[in-house]
């Protein structure tokens, strides 16, 4: 059971920098960035390939600026050419497909079972615990970046842009510039990620990053259950927070013999649900003021 | 200081929605100029406004600032230069963002280089900040750390008018930023307004719907209908002027009634 929890807490820290990712894409800028999915992909195929060369630091740092540059083309397709943001998002994401393949070597599939990566490279200092140590770091570092980094004039700019464009350009800050810097950032985590999982899990599928952008909205939004929504602080904890607590629900349901086909659809569900509360809650207290109005009205 | 030379806007152009928003309108201010500027609904006065802002780029005719062309130029590097409010006192600031992180931004307009993009608030700053808000007399200078969303709409207006100026712009544009607020507030506001344009001698265009303010306010009075110029008022001939007269006046060159409908309501 210790395990199993401890398991989940590591891919938990992993996924979290996809949760940080959808933090500054969708709860800041407000975009539903779904180069996400091929984002992730994309960091596990170069982070594989990477490794299977001997070079596992340099194929997390190929996979950062990978992820950044997909995010960019996501954001010169949406603010410059005017492609509308979910499909600006869906075209990048299209064709990274052919892209991860060809990272992958045209193969849909790559173990590296035996290659060095951060992890086993860290085994030596850290003994046991060290996946989750190296999980651990990497998402605290990344949290904790990302927390400075939306307090400092670039972030406060990306923030605006997300809360009111039309301020945004009073205060002479180009939006589509905050808007592609938020993007590349996001999607430089999404890769970073995927390639920490590649390396952790000693595998690399193509398939890896589908559904990535809900399971991420997903963790995100368990953590603002968690942590409570408002200010930067409680965003990044939320993510992280959010992240580990939906690996350890899959775990727990995995282990009580769950179908794991089933876990994309509960996910799903999940962020359907959390996004539509607010507009069910409106509609509750609508009908239930009209009720009340109109039984009012009938005793006079 | 801001030349509008021969500028012309028509909007849907070839389709039953027509409308030409601005005609062949030229206009020029001198530095220090306070302008109010008054006009039936739909006479042009925001589409002017706008185009001087950088919302578009006009079909025809050229405007410069202070001696640069800037017809071309974006939106957002004209607001370096050039400060606007609106009537909605939503639309100035960012809501979820603290009263200091949006004061900050205004204040990106002034450090162009200093600092660099990855500097954050220093203790200098909010000291900076406090001083600033408390001269709006709100007691917002206790409030820095509370997010934007929480103040009310003339609290959000005035904060507006205090980013706008915070780096004194060349030309300030107020597009009835009053014309929301209750009419306490409202004063409150055209107060600050007066005190902070006087203080730092902005060159400044306000549009209002209220004829005697308009005619009280500033050095030069414009009146625009149909996306035209009508007649300009100043010196001896505006301060002789009462609102009777401007009526009589518009009904005389336009063969028109005044229609603006938020106008009857403040007439005295
Ligand atoms: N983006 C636009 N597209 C089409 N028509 C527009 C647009 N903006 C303004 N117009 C039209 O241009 C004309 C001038 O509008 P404008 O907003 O400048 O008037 P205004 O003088 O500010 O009026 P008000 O006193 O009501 O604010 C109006 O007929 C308006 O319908
Ligand atoms: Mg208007």
């Amino acid at each position: 059971m210790l395990l199993v929890l401890r398991s989940a807490a590591e891919q938990g820290f992993i996924y979290s920098l996809v949760a940080l990712a959808l933090y500054l894409s969708y709860r800041t800028l407000d975009i539903a960035d779904l180069t996400t999915d091929g984002t992730f992909t994309l960091g596990c195929a170069i982070s594989a390939t990477m490794t299977l060369a001997g070079h596992p630091l340099l194929g997390l740092v190929l996979a950062i600026a990978a992820g950044a540059a997909a995010g960019g083309v996501t954001a010169v397709l949406q603010t410059k050419l005017g492609v509308p943001s979910i499909l600006a998002g869906i075209i990048t994401m299209t064709g990274l497909y052919s892209v991860n393949l060809a990272a992958m070597g045209s193969k849909s599939n790559l173990p590296m079972l035996k290659e060095e990566n951060v992890f086993s490279m860290a085994q030596a200092l850290f003994g046991s615990a060290y996946k989750l140590v190296v999980a651990g770091v990497f998402a605290a570092v990344c949290a904790v970046l990302l927390g400075l980094f939306l307090r400092t004039r670039l972030g406060l700019s990306i923030r605006a842009t997300g809360d009111n464009r039309d301020m945004v350009s009073a205060s002479s800050i180009n939006p589509a510039l905050m808007t592609t810097v938020g993007l590349c950032v996001a999607n430089a985590l999404t890769g970073l990620s995927g390639a920490l999982l590649a390396q952790y899990q000693k595998f690399s599928d193509i398939g890896l990053g589908t559904g990535m952008v809900v399971i991420g909205l997903a963790s995100l939004i368990i953590g603002e259950v968690v942590v409570g929504r408002g200010g930067i602080l409680r965003g990044v904890l939320a993510a992280v927070i959010g992240a580990v607590v939906y690996r350890i629900i899959i775990a727990l349901a995995l282990s009580s013999s769950v179908d794991a086909n089933w876990i994309k659809f509960f996910s799903a569900v999940i962020v359907a649900i959390a996004i539509a509360y607010p507009t069910v809650k409106e509609k509750v207290l609508f009908y239930q003021k009209r009720r009340r109005e109109a039984k009012k009205y009938a005793q006079h | 200081m801001l030349s509008i030379e021969h500028v012309s806007k028509t909007f849907n152009p070839g389709t039953v929605n027509e409308k030409k928003a601005l005609e062949d309108v030229s206009l020029h201010l001198e530095r220090g100029d306070f302008v109010t500027l008054i006009g039936s609904n739909g006479a042009g006065k925001s589409t002017l406004f706008t185009a001087i802002a950088g919302g578009f780029v006009p079909d025809s005719g050229r405007i410069v600032l202070d001696g640069r062309d800037i017809t071309f130029l974006p939106d957002y590097r004209r607001s370096r230069e050039i400060g606007r409010l609106f009537q909605d006192p939503l639309k100035g600031t960012a809501p979820r963002m603290t009263i200091e992180e949006n004061l900050a931004l205004a204040y990106l307009r002034a450090s162009k280089g200093g600092g660099g993009i990855f500097s954050t608030i220093k203790a200098k700053d909010r000291d900076f900040f406090r001083e600033k808000l408390a001269t709006l007399g709100l007691g917002l200078e206790n409030r820095l750390t509370q997010p934007v969303g929480l103040l009310s709409g003339g609290q959000r207006q005035a904060l507006t008018l205090l980013m706008a100026t915070l780096v004194t712009p060349k030309l300030l544009l107020l597009d009835e930023h009053t014309a929301a607020l209750d009419p306490a507030t409202a004063e409150k506001v055209l107060e600050l307004t007066k005190k902070i344009v006087t203080q730092q001698n902005i060159t400044c265009m306000m549009v209002t719907h209220n004829i005697s303010s308009a005619l009280e306010l500033g050095n030069r009075t414009i009146m625009m209908d149909g996306g035209r110029i009508v007649f300009e008022l100043s010196g001896e001939e505006r301060r002789n002027m009462t609102v009777e007269e401007l009526l009589r006046r518009f009904k005389q060159q336009t063969n028109r009634q005044l229609d603006n409908d938020r106008m009857l309501l403040t007439r005295e």
